[in-house]
């Protein structure tokens, strides 16, 4: 029997109101830890929990709220994280669409736990029917006394408002969303000083995923130790997964950490196999930042186990012959797809969202949806494919922000698995146009052309 | 929506803008301009020069911190757009699903190119980067609707709404 944790209710109809929301036991978290925890009492439970950030990085949640700096009379703030617009991510709109009140509980919540009296959800601006929905779930929250002054008679206070974006994938950097919250270009900033230190206002602050904050409501309801008793090592809870591609049931699923990707991909409980019978090329298993899989890297690690959704597995390898959780964001390619095209549409992307701060970035962005772009209309020569990988390795690590290295390690790893794929476009200028490469070999070069 | 010449926002809106003001502490009014373009690129169709000058005045900061937001997001328009932008995504989940073949199918039944606007000045095609639908791709944004699962029939059919009535494409109270 799996567990769902955010997802449990998915099937109650409107819940996405107040009334059924509390009906169904909402609330209980906050009312429990406002008459019984202290703040510290609940940042040990995240602790205990192993909750790491779900919007990519994985970083413990626990230790990230420890980090926050509480000087004496300086206001703190919650910011939470509803960028979302990692290409291949859709569950955080999933989630606040459909039960604004958890996050709106997770929120109250993480706020106690951090000493924040005003806390603020950023959302894309392409959500704005999602941020009505929030903001008419806060005015429910208001209106029933679990926010502003005094919640439920414990003495703490909080406000909390959506703001919106505008367009700007960047933004879903930490620094970069405050940046933007503060009603600026999104243009992120250097580090140090951390957020936890000075960011919001120069405020201590701290910035957590939607999913992230939600995971704190069942976290709070049923103890640290029973959400990490799902899950394998540090990989703990459950996780959201945007199922997207050449699949027979895309959607959002709530998962338990460490089942089998092959489970996952294959089993009608979730994906539900590769669509119209077609075979599995690629796949990318955690938005379109990292590293894509050949389709015998996917079910399987390089050593041959069985290759799990956790942080750790789909690492395995590392980017030789691994990827990585990331956001979630498990894209799915069939034998139909060219890899050519599919980097080429991501380089596009990155290069569209770069915010043109750092060289690296801002130039290399471009060069690399160029060159690609000529090999995949069959005018590329031999030689861009060592230069595509030039130009993204001297983007990486070299910007202020992931974004270079989210731009990068698509390009790296079509280049180390599918290489073949880029030759037969250089070599192949007119069949390349006509057909699709086909299904990458294992390892061995196969000659498609016989 | 109407033409840049009266640049003032009705008595609602400017009730609206002061609320959104007042989700942020004093003095950090600047926090309110990503929410208060929105609002006036609703109201106004599009950020002219005048608009951004009057959003400046309003939120008592320089007209540049208004034109440095107003070109950095996407989402706004600095030039004039038709009355519902048709906002295809087009980034890797939605071009496996046929993207393209949505965008060459508005192009040939609106008569214009990616990035035109009708003759009639309702509709502007954009193809743009991931809207976060990809699980129910192809899809494109028209104002602040999602139009999923897209097929030539469905596109006949909104275009035909949106014909009928271009302001269906916001679904906020506070928009005009």
């Amino acid at each position: 029997m799996t567990r769902k944790l955010l997802l449990a209710n998915d099937h109650i109809e409107g819940i996405q109101s107040y009334d059924v929301y509390r009906k169904n036991g909402g609330y209980a978290a906050v009312e429990k830890a406002l008459k019984s925890m202290s703040p510290d009492d609940i940042v040990e439970e995240v602790k205990k929990s192993g909750l790491r950030g779900r919007g990519g990085a994985g970083f413990p949640t626990g230790m990230k709220w420890s980090f926050l700096a509480k000087p004496e009379g300086v206001p703190r703030h919650l910011l939470c994280n509803a960028d979302e617009s990692e290409p291949g991510t859709f569950k955080d709109r999933y989630l606040m669409e459909k039960f604004p009140h958890l996050l709106i509980e997770g929120m109250i919540l993480s706020s106690y736990a951090l000493g924040a009296n005003q806390s603020y959800i950023y959302i894309r601006g392409e959500y704005m029917y999602v941020l009505r929905i929030l903001e008419k779930a806060i005015q429910e929250a208001y209106n029933n006394g679990w926010l502003g002054k005094n919640i439920q008679g414990s003495g703490f206070d909080l406000d909390l408002a959506v703001s919106p974006g505008a367009g700007a994938y960047i933004c879903g950097e930490e620094t970069a969303l405050i940046e933007s919250l503060e009603g600026k270009r999104g243009n992120p900033r250097m580090k140090p000083p951390f957020p936890a230190v000075q960011g919001l206002w120069q405020r201590p602050t701290v910035v957590n995923n939607v999913e992230t904050i939600a995971a704190v409501v069942p976290i709070i309801n049923e103890g640290g130790d029973a959400y990490a008793s799902i899950g394998i090592g540090r990989s703990t809870g459950t996780k959201l997964i945007s199922a997207s591609g050449n699949i027979n049931k895309p959607g959002v699923y709530e998962i338990e950490l460490g089942i089998t990707v092959e489970e996952f991909l294959y089993s009608d409980k979730y994906c539900g196999g590769i669509k119209n019978g077609k075979k599995l090329k690629a796949c990318v298993p955690g938005g379109s930042s990292v590293p894509i899989l050949p389709h015998y890297l996917v079910c399987k690690t390089a050593e041959g186990n069985d290759r799990l959704m956790t942080y750790e597995s789909l690492a395995d390898g590392g980017f030789a012959t691994g990827s990585m959780l990331g956001s979630g964001g498990f894209i799915v390619y069939d034998e139909d797809q060219c890899i050519v095209r599919n980097t080429m549409n991501f380089a596009r992307f990155y290069h569209h969202e770069s915010c043109g701060q750092c060289s690296p970035c801002r130039e290399g962005t471009g060069w690399m949806k160029k060159v690609l772009h000529n090999i995949e209309t069959g005018k590329g020569k031999m030689e861009d494919i060592d230069l595509l990988w030039e130009i993204q390795s001297k983007i990486e690590g070299n910007t202020i922000c992931p974004l270079g290295d989210a731009a990068a390690w698509p390009v790296a790893a079509a280049i180390r698995h599918f290489r073949e794929e880029f030759e037969w476009h250089v070599n192949e200028p007119v069949l390349s146009q006509q057909r699709n490469y086909g299904l990458v070999s294992e390892k061995k070069f196969e000659n498609v052309n016989a | 929506m109407e033409e840049n010449k009266n640049i003032e926002f009705p008595q609602v809106l400017l009730d609206e803008v002061q609320r959104v003001i007042s989700l942020f502490p004093e003095g950090k009014q600047k926090s309110a301009l990503i929410r208060v373009l929105h609002i006036a690129q609703a109201h106004f169709g599009w950020l002219s020069v005048e608009v951004m000058d009057y959003i400046a005045r309003l939120l008592h900061i320089q007209p540049i911190e208004v034109y440095e937001v107003a070109t950095f997001y996407s989402m706004y328009d600095t030039q004039k757009v038709g009355k519902v932008k048709l906002e295809v995504c087009r980034t890797g989940p939605c071009m496996i699903e046929g993207a393209e073949k949505i965008i060459s199918y508005i192009e040939k039944k609106l008569g214009i190119k990616e990035g035109e606007t009708t003759s009639d000045g309702i509709f502007t095609l954009k193809a743009v980067e991931c809207l976060g639908a990809c699980g129910y791709a192809p899809m494109l944004q028209a104002g602040e609707k999602f139009h999923e699962h897209l097929t030539e029939e469905k596109v006949d059919a909104l275009i035909e709404l949106y014909r009928q009535n271009p302001s269906a494409n916001y679904m906020g109270q506070n928009n005009d």
